[in-house]
């Protein structure tokens, strides 16, 4: 984990090559509200980034720096190369950007709008028809491009939203909250279009939904606060969180004694009661894998084991814990009583 | 076609879509009709009664019995129905978060703000050109002099534009549209009555200054069909340094 200040080296900085989105130290006040707090990231080519943050965390801000709809109050940020602040025109030209809202004219028709936008970029002519054509194809437009998009519903009009940021084929797009409104077809569909941009796009993500996160990105910018908390991939984020592995064991017929058996084994730490009968979640020591011997226990006394799995932290996890730990840091009046990030973390369980 | 094409097409399409553009063109022409129709009866009749008392055919000045109150009378109107048409220009963009989208597409924001204004305006002289027909109309029954017409028509041209700029500049201040309409008739409506203060102040430097701000003056001489340079520049000064201040007030945004 990279903690603000004393950030670990990115995958761009760590492999040296040119970021296409290069963030460094930018702040934002609006008068004594300081938005974002000398946040420094950076996006490969062809990288996918999730950003990550509770609201109010300074994600949209942030991104609304980099497609220069605000200035940073300080720092700089760069975009193929280009200044945010000192050539604007240049940076919009090579960005792709989806707003929170989807930013559609309901007055005018799919055609219209995707036509409007791509004149907006320089297109015209062939270039623009065909961008057109591919646009509307690959967002599965083509049953309402001749409709006024304020008949269409709010799947289709973030759909078109996304098809204006895809239009020019922008070398760098930043997508805020791109499902929102979509239905769970269209997700798998938007999230493999994501995906298959990765390598020839760099994306910055925005989403609340973090499983999309894991899905879709190979890193994860985390911010909370205004600052940046984390920054890895969520694999990474998760080994590094964790302080301590964990193990569920369903049994199949539990007796009263065998907390105390599975808790004479060297190494295990806490034992836990799951959520169904039979059902245990034991914290080991980092580094230690009891499995095997759990399992050699739970035989030879004939409880019947239906069930053992080595239980990992989310990104959900690894999410509340960074965002809880900063609001924390920052509130410490707010810390409730007998709970621990330990606990949190081992009280939710998920498949590894 | 270059963005502010594309802006200035765009916009068209958003008036002829949303009734506003045929709300306020139908008022517009039926308002410009039926002053016209009072002012060629009141010619009429002055016409009939001049008849009555000299016999024989009386000639009477139709600039100064029709196109003068017409033209004059068109003041008021403008003021009150241009408003209408630019509120929605910034106000629409910012309630329907489209502005910052446009803010973000490589476009410059004067392009954008002349790309809307010339949509307005081109939508406004539009409506001008369909008041053509009265003059038209009444040319082939009586004889009058065009010169004080096109100039009554181009004080129109320009006072309408001028007031289009200052309604965009208040559309450019606020996200509802009817708060920008208010804002714009108000500026209008002030504008027009200092220059009541510059004639009680008389011919003092105050009164001079004021009289000279105010539009009435300029209009005025347009609409008695004397084209004097310095109303010119009134006109193209006002127009440009609303243009200005709404560049101004749309890059401020981005600064709040």
């Amino acid at each position: 984990m990279s903690e603000s200040g004393a950030a670990t080296p990115s995958t761009v900085d760590r492999l040296n090559i040119t970021p296409m989105i290069a963030v460094q130290n930018i702040t934002k006040r609006y008068g004594h509200h300081t938005a974002i707090d000398r946040v420094s990231f950076s996006v490969a080519k062809g990288e996918v980034l999730a950003f990550l943050g509770p609201n109010g965390a300074g994600k949209t801000t942030t991104m609304r720096i980099l497609t220069c709809f605000i200035p940073a109050t300080e720092g700089t940020a760069r975009v193929a190369g280009f200044d945010c602040a000192d050539q604007s025109l240049e940076v919009k030209r090579r960005i792709g950007y989806l707003p929170e809202t989807p930013p559609v004219y309901q007055e005018l028709t799919v055609t219209e709008y995707l036509t409007f936008v791509g004149r907006l970029r320089g297109m015209a002519g062939r270039t623009l028809t065909s961008a057109l054509d591919q646009s509307i194809e690959r967002l599965e437009l083509g049953p309402v491009r001749g409709r006024l998009i304020g008949n269409l519903s709010r799947g289709y009009r973030q759909r078109v939203g996304l098809a204006q940021a895809l239009l020019h084929d922008p070398p760098v797009l930043i997508l805020d909250e791109p499902t929102v409104g979509l239905d769970p077809k269209q997700i798998i569909e938007i999230r493999e279009l994501i995906k298959s941009l990765a390598g020839s796009h760099s994306v910055i993500l925005s989403t609340h939904i973090l499983p999309e996160a894991t899905a879709v990105c190979q890193r994860v910018v985390i911010i909370s606060g205004g600052r940046i908390v984390a920054e890895d991939s969520p694999e990474q984020l998760s080994a590094r969180l964790r302080q301590s592995e964990k193990i569920s064991v369903t049994l199949k017929t539990a007796s009263v004694d065998c907390k105390a058996k599975f808790g004479a084994i060297p190494g295990i730490l806490n034992i836990f009661p799951g959520q169904s009968p039979g059902t245990f979640l034991i914290e080991c020591a980092l580094g230690y894998d009891l499995r095997e011997e759990i399992a050699r226990i739970a035989v030879s006394n004939h409880w019947g084991l239906l069930e053992l799995r080595t239980v990992s932290m989310t990104l959900e996890d690894v999410f509340l814990q960074l965002t809880r730990d900063e609001e924390n840091v920052a509130q410490p009046g707010k810390i409730m009583a007998g709970t621990t990030s330990d606990e949190t973390v081992a009280t939710r369980e998920s498949p590894s | 076609m270059t963005p502010v094409q594309a802006v200035i097409a765009k916009e068209l399409r958003g008036y002829f879509v949303s009734p506003i553009v045929y709300v306020v063109g139908a008022v517009f022409l039926l308002i410009f009709g039926f002053l016209s129709y009072l002012y060629i009866g009141f010619a009429g009749s002055q016409a009939i009664q001049l008849m009555q008392m000299q016999g024989g055919v009386a000639q009477i000045n139709l600039n100064d019995l029709v196109f003068r109150n017409l033209f004059s009378s068109m003041r008021l109107v403008l003021l009150i129905i241009l408003p209408i048409l630019t509120m929605r220009l910034f106000a629409e963009e910012k309630k329907l978060r489209t502005f910052e989208f446009l803010i973000t597409s490589p476009i410059r924001i004067n392009e954008i703000v002349i790309g809307k204004f010339v949509s307005v305006l081109l939508i406004y002289l539009g409506l001008l050109g369909l008041t053509g027909l009265v003059p038209t109309v009444l040319m082939l029954f009586s004889d009058f002099d065009w010169n004080p017409v096109l100039t009554g028509y181009l004080g129109m041209a320009l006072l309408g534009a001028m007031f289009l700029s200052v309604g965009l500049l208040a559309s450019a201040l606020t996200e509802n549209q009817i708060v920008a309409a208010f804002i714009s008739f108000g500026a209008l409506l002030t504008a027009w009555l200092i220059s009541g203060l510059g004639g009680l102040l008389g011919d003092t430097t105050a009164g001079r200054i004021i009289s000279y701000v105010s539009f009435m003056e300029h209009y005025d001489r347009l609409v008695r069909g004397l084209i004097d340079t310095s109303d010119l520049v009134y006109f193209g000064s006002g127009l440009l340094l609303m243009l200005f201040l709404t560049h101004q007030v749309v890059e401020s945004v981005r600064w709040k």
